[in-house]
């Protein structure tokens, strides 16, 4: 076919075609940076919460594992009766009830130092009523009959109390289920957060490459295509934020960690140990928070799409 | 190709501005669309453009009728329908080379296979020099010879242009409408709306005439 336009060029390539095609929308086109801020923040925040509900539920398993692998006897003195045959007749039901690996009582004054710390030292305890306490540990997994052994308990030493610590081991419960259910509103609305701001950063990216929207629809481009070319870079920008939050939280995780481990040994550290259980999410917690990121970038790249299908939606019908 | 009947179009609840419009584009056709300014030239190239819908009447496109296609049909429609704008309308952070092979692009087809085709047409069209540019440092006529390109690139077998000479010399002018002719000879219908009488004398074509909102045809 004969060139209809004489541009007297000698036909050389001198300006090649490019190796790698430019994007179609250009990245500097998408606020990127307020928005990976902003995703960074919240996938911090989630990754907090997420680590605190499963230190919660971790330690609140620990405990009512370790509490419900023993029971307690209390023996109060009681007048009129030997509170040492007593003890030895409560033993001998504990250690007469299938399912009992070790029954030990204090000694007394091992329950005078039990209650010390209410009492203070340097009080003569041993004129003081002081009731006994017989621990009672089960068989791994045992269910040994409570209710049978209350009854006998009851019937042959009136002055001995069953403890099986189910209250205790209730409110635990409720209280690891409050925190998840706190940790899962907490994080139902950083998700809420992700998808509205995600949302009014791609109408702002669609706006501000209106021009290009346009031109990829006189070309045919499909809504498809088009969603696509914006849903890239807020995956990036999801995977970019999501990292730097996560990244940080797991950064702070894991020093907590190492301060937990420096401090074990001193009184301090053991408090905090035995008020607070263990301050570690595990590897199952920092899986989890590399899941997150992975969520949040997915959710980012999705709401995106969602958001460009409405508004090239909105354009179709006007 | 294209076939109107009793189209009309009104914007809002306003008077009609185009009425009872009953045409047909021919395979292998060249037409001038002409009229004066907002007479609805503009309107009507929107609606054999499908970015417009007819506020009542039936356009059909293809043997399809536009009223009843969805979004990818009417996608897959517009890629067999080229348009070029007076305002050129090129994505400035692309090259000319990207500029023009982006209907390819879009269609998901690999750089490699549709490399050759486009420094073909783009030293057609005289701008094998400036493959390399950006849109700002082109001038009006090699702007609208890219834009011409990128209409042509996905073998359109329609092509409508929307005031193509309006912002170049009238030498220019003649050049692009002569570029316009060679294009209808390989095989594409061409319709050029167009209020340049001058432009129109040059070659002796079908003119389609908008006048208060009817549409006159002269072939």
């Amino acid at each position: 076919m004969a060139e209809p336009w004489d541009a007297g060029s000698s036909g050389s390539m001198h300006a090649l075609a490019p190796e790698v095609p430019s994007p179609i929308v250009p990245s500097g086109s998408i606020a990127g940076r307020a928005l990976t801020a902003v995703i960074a923040i919240l996938t911090f925040l989630a990754a907090l919460t997420t680590g605190a509900m499963m230190m919660v539920v971790g330690s609140a398993s620990d405990w009512q594992s370790d509490v419900s692998r023993e029971v307690t006897i209390q023996v109060r003195p009681v007048s009129g009766r030997d509170i040492d045959a007593d003890v030895r007749a409560a033993i001998d039901i504990a250690q007469g009830t299938a399912g009992i690996a070790q029954v030990r009582a204090f000694t007394k004054q091992e329950s005078a130092q039990l209650i010390e710390p209410w009492l203070g030292s340097g009080l003569v305890l041993s004129d003081l009523p002081i009731p006994r306490m017989i621990v009672v540990k089960l068989l791994s997994g045992a269910r040994p009959d409570f209710a049978a052994m209350g009854k006998t308990l009851a019937a042959k030493v009136p002055s001995a109390t069953l403890d099986d610590h189910r209250g205790w081991i209730a409110r635990m419960r409720a209280m690891a289920e409050t925190a998840v259910a706190i940790g899962a509103a907490i994080l139902a609305l950083v998700l809420a957060v992700t998808v509205l701001s995600v949302t009014f950063a791609t109408r702002g990216a669609m706006a501000t490459n209106q021009a290009i929207v346009e031109v990829l629809h006189y070309v045919g481009a499909t809504d498809s295509f088009i969603a696509k070319q914006f849903q890239r870079h807020f995956l990036l920008l999801g995977l970019k934020g999501g990292a730097i939050g996560g990244g940080a939280a797991i950064a702070l995780f894991g020093l907590i960690e190492a301060i937990n481990v420096w401090l074990l040994g001193t009184p301090g550290g053991d408090e905090a140990a035995a008020l607070f259980g263990s301050f570690s999410v595990g590897i199952p917690g920092y899986i989890a928070i590399l899941v997150l990121i992975v969520l949040m970038a997915v959710a980012t790249a999705l709401t995106s799409r969602r958001t460009v299908n409405q508004t090239l939606d909105r354009i179709e019908r006007e | 190709m294209i076939r109107f009947e009793n189209v009309g179009l009104r914007y809002g609840l306003g008077p009609e501005i185009l009425r009872d419009l009953s045409f047909s584009i021919d395979r292998h056709s060249f037409q001038f669309l002409t009229g004066p300014s907002g007479a609805g030239k503009t309107s009507l190239l929107r609606m054999m453009f499908l970015l417009l819908r007819p506020t009542r009447g039936l356009i059909t496109m293809f043997d399809r009728d536009t009223a009843t296609i969805d979004k990818d049909r009417r996608a897959a429609l517009r890629r067999r329908i080229g348009i070029v704008f007076q305002d050129f309308r090129l994505l400035d952070h692309l090259t000319t080379y990207e500029n023009v092979s982006l209907p390819l692009r879009v269609l998901g087809k690999d750089e490699a296979s549709y490399r050759h085709e486009v420094v073909e047409l783009l030293h057609w069209v005289g701008l094998g020099e400036r493959m390399g540019a950006l849109p700002p440092v082109l001038s009006g006529g090699e702007k609208q010879r890219a834009a011409i390109a990128r209409a042509v690139i996905a073998r359109p077998q329609l092509l409508l242009a929307d005031e193509p000479t309006g912002n170049v010399d009238p030498n220019l002018g003649q050049r692009l409408l002569r570029l316009f002719i060679e294009l209808y000879k390989s095989g594409t219908s061409v319709v050029i709306a167009t209020h340049d009488i001058a432009l129109m004398d040059e070659y002796d074509a079908r003119r389609l005439v908008l006048h208060e909102g009817r549409l006159h045809v002269y072939d």
